[in-house]
């Protein structure tokens, strides 16, 4: 269950429009390594984890990036408000202007179109979380990227939170990694897969298996 | 109304949120730390308050701090993504 508050998680004020900067914006919105990706991959791994705090962040973190997903877009909206017909010609954005106007569509700056292969839900909570902190460096890359191409400080201080929180969602999903790790068996953390399996396996081999019943 | 003094608000209640946010993804990693919840129950309290006060004064940020009778303010109020900002703007 969700529920909606009419405010941004961080101001977007956006004054002048910029079609360029909005076209490797979009990446952010709905690329590989995008806040659509991030939600989705979050919300859809909590099912195969036994543990609440690892089910509690993936929801927690799930949520907040469906807020970074508001600002993404509103940046992008914002950069594409009142544009001039030779702005867009001039600016290198009338492919995405003849699909969709100046409408938020989900797609990576090179014009690929989102789709799910963009994340992983693998059902096996510890090749999640390490898809989850590989994801979210490689969005801290992409924000660095897009800010080398801003000067525009209106625009910087949005991306720079985002960027930052990149970050903050690593450390903790490092330390939901651990309390997995704490809750099997420690010598052999791959014994058993606790979303899938039902008996702890003795750790001699991996993952549970029928040499193991002879 | 003053669209300074709302927008001064609003970011106020963006730092608040900011902390909880922040605490709340820490205490799910972190369940018993004492003085984190400590934070988190001082912060949350201030936010609720602030929520309440701009939604009295301006419009409801959440549907249900809605106390609205005559017009339905939750759809006419504008949107996040308007940026009523600086210049003194709508609303």
């Amino acid at each position: 269950m969700w529920s909606y508050e009419k405010r941004l998680q961080f101001p977007v004020n956006i004054k002048e429009p910029n079609a360029k900067l909005a076209q490797v914006i979009i990446s952010q919105y709905g690329g590989p390594d995008g806040e659509m990706g991030a939600s989705m991959r979050y919300l859809s791994q909590r099912y195969a984890t036994p543990y609440r705090e690892v089910a509690g962040l993936l929801t927690d973190i799930g949520t907040e990036e469906l807020a970074h997903l508001e600002m993404v877009a509103t940046i992008v909206h914002q950069l594409t408000r009142n544009l001039s017909m030779e702005e867009i010609e001039k600016s290198g954005f009338a492919p995405y202007y003849t699909d969709h106007t100046i409408g938020i569509w989900p797609q990576a700056a090179g014009g690929i179109p989102f789709n799910a292969c963009e994340f992983q839900s693998k059902g096996d909570v510890i090749t999640d979380l390490f898809e989850d902190m590989a994801a979210e460096q490689k969005a801290r890359t992409t924000y660095d990227n897009i800010l080398r191409l801003i000067k525009e400080p209106d625009v910087c201080e949005p991306i720079k939170f985002l960027r930052e929180r990149e970050i903050v969602h690593f450390q903790r999903f490092g330390e939901a990694l651990r309390i997995t790790q704490d809750n099997l068996n420690g010598k052999n953390f791959y014994a058993v897969n606790p979303g899938f399996d039902t008996a702890e396996g003795d750790g001699s081999c991996s993952p549970k298996c029928g040499c193991q019943q002879k | 109304m003053n669209a300074s003094e709302q927008n001064r608000m609003l970011k106020d209640i963006s730092i608040i949120d900011f902390t909880l946010v922040d605490l709340n993804e820490y205490l799910d990693t972190h369940p018993y730390d004492k003085q984190a919840m400590e934070y988190f129950n001082h912060y949350a309290r201030i936010k609720n308050q602030m929520m309440r006060d701009f939604s009295a004064r301006y419009y409801p940020l959440t549907a249900d701090l809605s106390t609205d009778t005559r017009q339905w303010n939750w759809v006419l109020s504008p949107m996040p993504w308007e940026n009523i900002s600086q210049e003194g703007g709508c609303n």
